[in-house]
C-alpha cells in the first residue's frame, strides 16, 4: 500500500510532521513502513511553459524548435517529442534543474540551434511509465490550459509529496484504504479525522426504474449495490485526482474509471463502472458461471470459467468476473453517457479462489479476498456517485438498486483491565485503556469495571480479547512492557540421551577429520533410492518445482557424492564430509512416511597429507571402516559390530561390506563403483551410511571400570598360511573361540601375498595376548592354551604354521 | 727413578692435553694408567727398591697417578661435553618447518548457530523437541490457527505430498504436537529443524532452510516474560550491550504478535550497512500463543497462557559471520565450511 502524505492530510492533520518521524511512529505502533519515497526527488527549476511557437528543426526531422514562455522570459527549447504542438502548456526543466535520473539540465546546442532547457515527460520527472496515462506514455505531458507559465510545476503535478510504502501484514486489511490509514494515524497522533462529506442532488428519475438486479448466488455475493448516473461526459480527470492515483500506484484512464479507483483507494471498497447502454439489457444478474463459459476481460484476454466462479451478467452473458476484473464488452469508453456503479460484498474465499484460478490479482481482488467493510459498501457507492456528479457532469438517479443479506453487526468483546494487565505483565489504568480505545475510534463503554467493546467492522482483525490486548499494548508502547522471566517450577532442561549421543557422533566424526555437510532432502527420481539401506516406496511431491527436487531421499550418500564432485571440480582433491539427516521411507498408515535419521560419510583423495616427512596416505576401505569402528567404540557398541562382504548396487563388488550390530543390518561401508566414480568425475571414493536412529537407541550398560592389571600378560605371535579366500575375520573368530578365557586380545599385525607364498595362498600374522587378572600365568598354561588355538586353526581353517 | 717418574708425568699430561677425542684420551688412559702401562710397571718394579724407599716412592707414584687421573678426568669431561655439543649441533632441526597436521573437521555453520541457541535455552531449563519434516496439514496449519482457505497460507507456499500431507513450512508443528502430547502440562521447549517452502533458490531464498522456535506454556505466562527471555537471549547471542525492541506484527498462531529487533552489533545503533542505516536489525518473530492454538491442543486458554518465538539460523549466521548468499549453506564447499573451524567461547 502506497500512502501519499499529501492525500492523507485531507483526512488527518499531519502538517509539520516530518515523514520519517511519522513513518517511525507508524512502524513502532503496528504497521511496518518499508520505505519513504520523496516524489520531488529534490527537483528544482521545473516550471510551467507555454509553447508559443513550434517549428521543425531544419537540420533534424524529429526535432522541433519551440519558443516557450516560461514566465519571466520566452526562451528557445528544442524538443523531440512526437506530441509537442504550438499552444500547449508543458513542463519545462530550466537550466540548472536536476532530474531524478541524475540528468543535469544545461544550455546546449542541438544541431546548431540553441536549447535553453528541456520539455519533460512524466517519466523524466520520476514517474513510472506504467502509471502514466496512455495519451502521454510516449511523449511529453501536456498540462491543463489554466496553468500559468513560470509557475512551479511540482505542486501542480502533486510531486511535492512524500509517499510511505506500507508492508501490511494479512490481518491489517483495514489499512488498504486511505481512510483506514487515517484512523491509524489519527490514533497514533491523538487526533480526530475528517471523513469525506457526501452530499449531492439526485434527479427525479429512480435508479430502480432504469435497472433490474438479481443475485442468484447470495452466499458468495450477500450484498450488491448499483447506482445509475446519466449524462456523463467522459474526459480526463482533474489533475489532483490523477496525481493522487499515480501516487497510489494507479494509472489514470478517464474520469469515470479514475473515480472508481479513487474511491477504492479512499474507502478500500472496490467499485466497478459499467456502460449502461453497452450492458444492453437494463439488467444485472449475479450468478455462478457455467462450466467453460468464456469472457474477455478488460486486458483483452479471453478467459474460460468454472462453475464456481462468480460472474456479473447482463442477464445473458458475463460482463465481469465478480471482484476480479470487468469485461471488455461493458467497459466505459469515451462515448459513454450512462454509467452503472457497482459496489458489492463478494465472499473472500470465492474471490480468492477465482483470482488464483484465472491468474489475476488486482487492487480489487486483494481487498475482497481479505473481506471489505460491510458498513462501507453502500457509502462507497454514494461517494462515487457524488464524484461523478462533481467531476464528470453526471446526473445521479435517485436511490440505489440493492440486494442485501449481509450481516453488518459489530463484534462485541467484553474484557477486564485486569485481564489485559495480567497477560501483558503491566499495570495500565482503565482510564488509559479507555483513552487508547477512544483514540482508535473503537466504541467502548466501561460497565462494572469491564470494557465493553463494539469492534468496528472496518477492523476485521478485532474478534477476541487478545486482539484488544494487542490494540492497548501497541498504542501504549511495547517499550513500556517490563522485562521479566517466567515464574514456574524450575525444570532442569537438557538434551535427551538420543540428542546427546547425536552430538557425540558429530564430535567424533569431526575429530576424525570430517566436515559436517547439510544437503537437500529433495532429490531426483534417479537418486531417490540409490544406496538406500531399506527398500520402501518413495515419497513424491505433488507439484515439484523441478525434476531435480521432486522426491524425498532414502539415502544420504547421493547428495554427499554430489557435494564431493562439486568440491573436486574446484580442485579440492581431498574431501571428507559427513551428514546426519533424515531419510524418508514409504507411506505409513497415517499418510506420513517413516523418517529415519541416518549418518553418512564420504572420503576421497588423501587421508594423511604430511608430504615433507614422507607421510601421505590415500583414503582406502580401512580408513572408512576405522571411522565406523571408532564411532561405535565411542558409543560403547563395538562388541556387537560385524562386517560382511556385500554386493550393493553402485558399490565396488569386492570392496563393500554390510555392517551388522548384534546381528541386525544397520549400514554399509565401501568404495563407490568405479563406473559410478567415473560418471561423477571422482577418483577412489569411499562412503558409509548407518541407521543412526537404530544405533543411538541401543541401551548400553553402565560403564564399570575393570581393575588395572596387577599381573603381567604374555604375548605369543603366530604366522599362518591360508587360502586367499579365508578372511581375517574368520581366523580371528577361530582364535578367539579356541583361546578361551585366558586369551585377552588378538591383533593382526601382518598380511602378505606374493613371493615366497604359494599361489592362491596368503600369509597372516597375529599377536595374541594371554592374561589372567587373578595371578601370573605359568608358561605351561600359556602353551596349553596356545596349542589349542593352533590346533583349531589347523583343523578349522586348514592353516599352516609358518617358520 | 724419581726423575723417571717426573718425566712420565709430564709426558702423560702433555698427551692428555693433546688428545682431541674421547677415543684418543682413552688410548692415553690405557697407555699410562692401564695394567700394562708404565705407572703400573713402576709400581711392579718397587719390589726391587730398598725397603725404606718403598713407602716414599709408593706415595710419589700414587701422587703422579692421581695427578694424571685427575687431568685425564677433567679432559674427559671436557671432550665428552664437546662431543655432545657436536652431536646436538648435528641434530638441530629447522623449527620453521610445518608441523604434522592434526586434521579435524568441524560443525556446519548452521549447526554451530543451532547448538549455541540450544545450549543457551537448555541453561534456562528448556528441553529440545523434534518432529517429522513431512507433516500433516493439520499440525502444520490447522492446529496453528490456519484453517484451510486462510489468507495467511499465501505467505508460505508449500510442497504438498498429498491433500493432507506436506513438507513442513515451519517448525511450529512440533509445538502443536508437543502440546497435544503433554496433555495440559507446562512446557518449555526449543524446536530446531529443517523446513521447506516453494521458493526458487537465490541469494536470499532457499527451498530448504532451518528454523528454531521456542515455546513456553504454563500458568501466568505474560508478555513481559517473553520480553525478558528474548532480552537475555539477545545479549547472550549478540553481545552484552545489545538492546532489544519489539514491534507489532502478525502471525496467525500468536496474538499479540511482535517482531524483535536488536540494536546493531556492528555500529552499536549509529547506522551502518548491516542495519541498513537504521541502527536496528530484525532477528525474530514472537508472540503470545493464540487461544485457538491452546484450545486445539487441549489446553484451557482461560487457565494457561504461553509465548512462542522463532528465528532462522541462516539469517543469524549470515549476520554474525557476514555471509552474503544463503546458497553457501547448501553447496557444502569445503572452503566455506572449513572457515567455521574456530571455537568461540
Ligand atoms: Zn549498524
Amino acid at each position: 500500500m502506497l500512502v501519499s502524505t499529501k492525500w492523507l492530510n485531507e483526512y488527518v492533520n499531519i502538517n509539520g510532521i516530518n515523514p520519517a518521524d511519522l513513518a517511525e511512529k507508524i512502524t513502532r505502533s503496528g504497521i511496518e513502513v518499508d520505505s519513504i519515497i520523496d516524489r520531488s526527488h529534490g527537483m528544482t527549476n521545473v516550471v510551467v511553459g507555454y509553447v508559443k511557437e513550434c517549428v521543425k528543426h531544419p537540420e533534424a526531422d524529429k526535432l522541433n524548435i519551440c519558443q516557450v514562455d516560461v514566465g519571466e522570459e520566452t526562451t528557445q527549447i528544442i524538443c523531440g517529442a512526437p506530441n509537442i504542438a504550438q499552444g500547449q502548456k508543458v513542463i519545462v526543466a530550466r537550466p540548472g534543474a536536476v532530474l531524478p535520473g541524475g540528468m543535469k539540465i544545461k544550455k546546449a546546442k542541438l544541431r546548431g540551434e540553441e536549447s535553453n532547457g528541456m520539455i519533460c515527460s512524466l517519466q523524466e520527472l520520476g514517474i513510472e511509465g506504467k502509471l502514466v496515462a496512455k495519451a502521454y506514455a510516449e511523449g511529453i505531458y501536456v498540462l491543463p490550459q489554466d496553468t500559468i507559465p513560470g509557475e512551479n510545476a511540482l505542486p501542480l503535478l502533486g510531486l511535492d509529496d512524500t509517499v510511505l510504502e506500507f508492508d501490511l501484514t494479512p490481518n491489517r486489511s483495514d489499512a488498504l484504504s486511505m481512510l483506514g490509514v487515517a484512523y491509524e494515524v489519527g490514533a497514533i497522533l491523538s487526533q480526530g479525522i475528517a471523513l469525506p462529506k457526501i452530499d449531492f442532488t439526485e434527479s427525479a428519475e429512480k435508479a430502480e426504474d432504469k435497472l433490474k438486479l438479481r443475485v442468484d448466488a447470495p452466499a458468495d455475493n450477500p450484498m450488491y449495490v448499483a447506482k445509475v448516473v446519466k449524462n456523463i461526459k467522459v474526459a480526463e480527470s482533474p489533475l489532483w485526482l490523477q496525481n493522487y492515483l499515480m501516487a497510489a500506484g494507479v494509472r489514470p484512464h478517464n474520469n469515470v474509471v479514475d473515480i472508481t479507483n479513487y474511491v477504492l483507494m479512499e474507502y478500500g471498497q472496490p467499485l466497478h463502472a459499467f456502460d449502461y447502454d453497452r450492458l444492453g439489457t437494463g439488467e444485472i444478474v449475479v450468478r455462478h458461471a457455467e462450466e467453460g463459459e468464456k469472457i474477455t476481460t478488460l486486458d483483452d484476454t479471453e478467459r474460460t470459467l468454472n462453475s464456481h466462479n462468480l460472474v456479473i451478467t447482463n442477464g445473458k452473458e458475463p460482463v465481469a468476473i465478480a471482484g476480479v476484473m470487468g469485461g471488455a464488452n461493458s467497459e466505459v469508453h469515451n462515448g459513454t453517457t450512462t454509467v452503472v456503479i457497482e459496489s458489492a460484498y463478494f465472499a473472500p474465499a470465492s474471490v480468492r479462489q477465482t483470482s488464483k484460478e484465472v491468474g489475476l490479482r488486482s487492487d480489487a481482488s486483494t481487498r475482497f479476498e481479505k473481506g471489505v467493510d460491510p458498513n462501507r459498501v453502500q457509502e462507497a457507492a454514494e461517494r462515487a456517485a457524488q464524484l461523478m456528479a462533481e467531476l464528470a457532469g453526471g446526473e445521479v438517479l435517485s436511490g440505489s438498486v440493492i440486494v442485501d443479506e449481509l450481516d453488518k453487526t459489530a463484534e462485541r468483546i467484553t474484557i477486564s483491565p485486569d485481564y489485559i494487565n495480567s497477560r501483558l505483565g503491566m499495570k495500565i489504568s482503565m482510564d488509559d485503556m479507555l483513552s487508547i480505545l477512544e483514540r482508535l475510534k473503537i466504541p467502548t463503554e466501561a460497565i462494572n469495571g469491564q470494557l465493553v467493546i463494539e469492534a468496528p467492522t472496518r477492523r476485521q482483525d478485532l474478534r477476541i480479547k487478545e486482539d484488544i490486548i494487542e490494540e492497548v499494548a501497541r498504542m501504549y508502547g511495547y517499550d513500556e512492557i517490563p522485562k521479566t522471566l517466567p515464574v514456574s517450577e524450575s525444570t532442569p532442561g537438557g538434551l535427551t540421551p538420543y540428542q546427546a549421543k547425536r552430538r557425540i557422533v558429530r564430535q567424533f566424526l569431526e575429530g576424525a577429520g570430517l566436515y559436517q555437510a547439510i544437503t537437500y532432502s529433495l532429490t531426483s527420481k534417479e537418486q531417490s533410492q540409490a544406496y538406500a539401506l531399506e527398500t520402501a516406496p518413495v515419497t513424491e511431491l505433488l507439484m515439484p518445482m523441478s525434476e531435480e527436487r521432486s522426491i524425498l531421499r532414502q539415502s544420504l550418500i547421493p547428495h554427499l557424492l554430489d557435494a564431493t564432485t562439486y568440491n573436486v571440480a574446484r580442485r579440492i582433491d581431498s574431501v571428507a564430509l559427513y551428514e546426519t539427516g533424515s531419510v524418508f521411507l514409504g507411506e505409513e498408515e497415517d499418510g506420513l512416511p517413516r523418517e529415519v535419521e541416518h549418518v553418512a560419510a564420504v572420503l576421497t583423495g588423501k587421508w594423511v597429507d604430511h608430504a615433507w616427512q614422507g607421510e601421505t596416505k590415500k583414503v582406502d576401505f580401512f580408513v572408512m571402516k576405522g571411522i565406523v569402528e571408532g564411532m561405535m567404540e565411542r558409543l560403547g557398541l563395538l562388541d556387537g559390530l560385524a562386517f560382511e562382504q556385500a554386493a550393493i548396487d553402485g558399490m565396488h563388488p569386492g570392496r563393500t561390506a554390510n555392517i551388522f550390530l548384534n546381528g541386525e543390518r544397520i549400514g554399509l561401508v565401501g568404495q563407490i563403483h568405479p563406473t559410478e566414480q567415473k560418471k561423477r568425475d571422482l577418483k577412489e571414493t569411499y562412503v558409509m551410511e548407518l541407521n543412526l536412529e537404530r544405533i543411538l537407541s541401543v541401551d548400553t550398560d553402565e560403564l564399570l571400570y575393570a581393575p588395572v592389571p596387577r599381573f603381567p600378560s604374555i604375548s605369543r605371535d603366530i604366522a599362518l598360511v591360508v587360502d586367499s579366500g579365508t578372511s581375517a575375520g574368520t581366523l580371528e573368530a577361530i582364535i578367539r573361540k579356541a583361546g578361551g578365557k585366558l586369551l585377552k586380545d588378538v591383533k593382526l599385525f601382518d598380511l602378505y601375498e606374493g613371493n615366497n607364498v604359494e599361489e592362491g595362498k596368503k600369509s597372516l600374522a597375529f599377536s595374541m595376548t594371554y592374561f589372567d587378572p587373578e595371578r601370573t600365568l605359568t608358561d605351561e598354561e600359556v602353551v596349553k592354551a596356545h596349542e589349542k588355538v593352533l590346533n583349531a586353526l589347523t583343523n578349522d581353517a586348514d592353516a599352516q604354521l609358518r617358520g | 727413578m724419581e726423575q723417571q717418574l717426573q718425566q712420565l708425568k709430564e709426558e702423560a699430561l702433555t698427551k692428555i692435553q693433546d688428545a682431541s677425542t674421547v677415543k684418543e684420551l682413552n688410548d692415553v688412559r690405557v697407555a699410562y694408567l692401564g695394567k700394562k702401562g708404565p705407572i703400573t710397571d713402576l709400581l711392579k718394579g718397587m719390589g726391587k727398591l730398598p725397603a725404606e724407599e718403598r713407602p716414599k716412592m709408593g706415595a710419589l707414584v700414587n701422587v703422579v697417578r692421581e695427578v694424571v687421573t685427575e687431568s685425564l678426568e677433567a679432559r674427559m669431561t671436557l671432550l665428552e661435553e664437546e662431543a655432545i655439543n657436536a652431536q646436538l649441533a648435528k641434530e638441530a632441526i629447522d623449527v620453521t618447518l610445518p608441523g604434522r597436521p592434526i586434521q579435524t573437521g568441524n560443525h556446519h555453520p548452521l549447526t554451530r548457530v543451532v547448538e549455541e541457541i540450544e545450549d543457551f535455552f537448555i541453561s534456562m531449563g528448556y528441553e529440545i523437541a523434534e518432529g517429522p519434516e513431512v507433516e500433516k496439514d493439520y499440525y502444520n496449519f490447522e492446529a496453528l490457527n490456519l484453517p484451510k482457505g486462510h489468507p495467511a497460507r499465501d505467505m508460505q507456499d508449500s510442497f504438498y505430498i498429498s491433500e493432507e500431507v506436506l513438507l513442513r513450512t515451519h517448525t511450529s508443528p512440533v509445538q502443536a504436537r508437543t502440546m497435544e502430547a503433554k496433555g495440559g502440562e507446562a512446557i518449555k521447549i526449543i524446536c530446531p529443524g529443517k523446513v521447506y517452502r516453494r521458493d526458487n533458490d537465490d541469494a536470499t531464498h532457499s527451498h530448504q532452510f532451518t528454523q528454531i522456535e521456542g515455546l513456553v506454556v504454563g500458568e501466568n505466562i505474560k508478555m513481559s516474560d517473553l520480553k525478558g527471555t528474548l532480552d537475555l537471549f539477545a545479549k547472550k547471542m549478540f553481545g552484552a550491550d545489545r538492546e532489544i525492541r519489539l514491534r507489532p506484527s502478525f502471525f496467525p498462531f500468536t496474538e499479540p504478535s511482535v517482531e524483535m529487533d536488536i540494536s546493531c552489533f556492528k555500529c552499536g545503533g549509529d547506522g551502518c550497512n548491516v542495519c541498513k542505516k537504521t541502527g536496528w536489525i530484525e532477528i525474530l518473530g514472537a508472540g503470545m500463543v493464540h487461544p485457538n492454538v491452546l484450545q486445539m491442543a487441549g489446553y484451557d486458554p482461560a487457565a494457561v497462557t504461553g509465548f512462542a518465538f522463532g528465528m532462522g539460523p541462516e539469517r543469524i549466521a549470515m549476520l554474525k559471520n557476514g555471509v552474503e548468499d544463503i546458497r553457501h549453506f547448501y553447496t557444502n564447499d569445503v572452503r566455506f565450511i572449513s572457515q567455521f573451524h574456530r571455537s568461540e567461547a
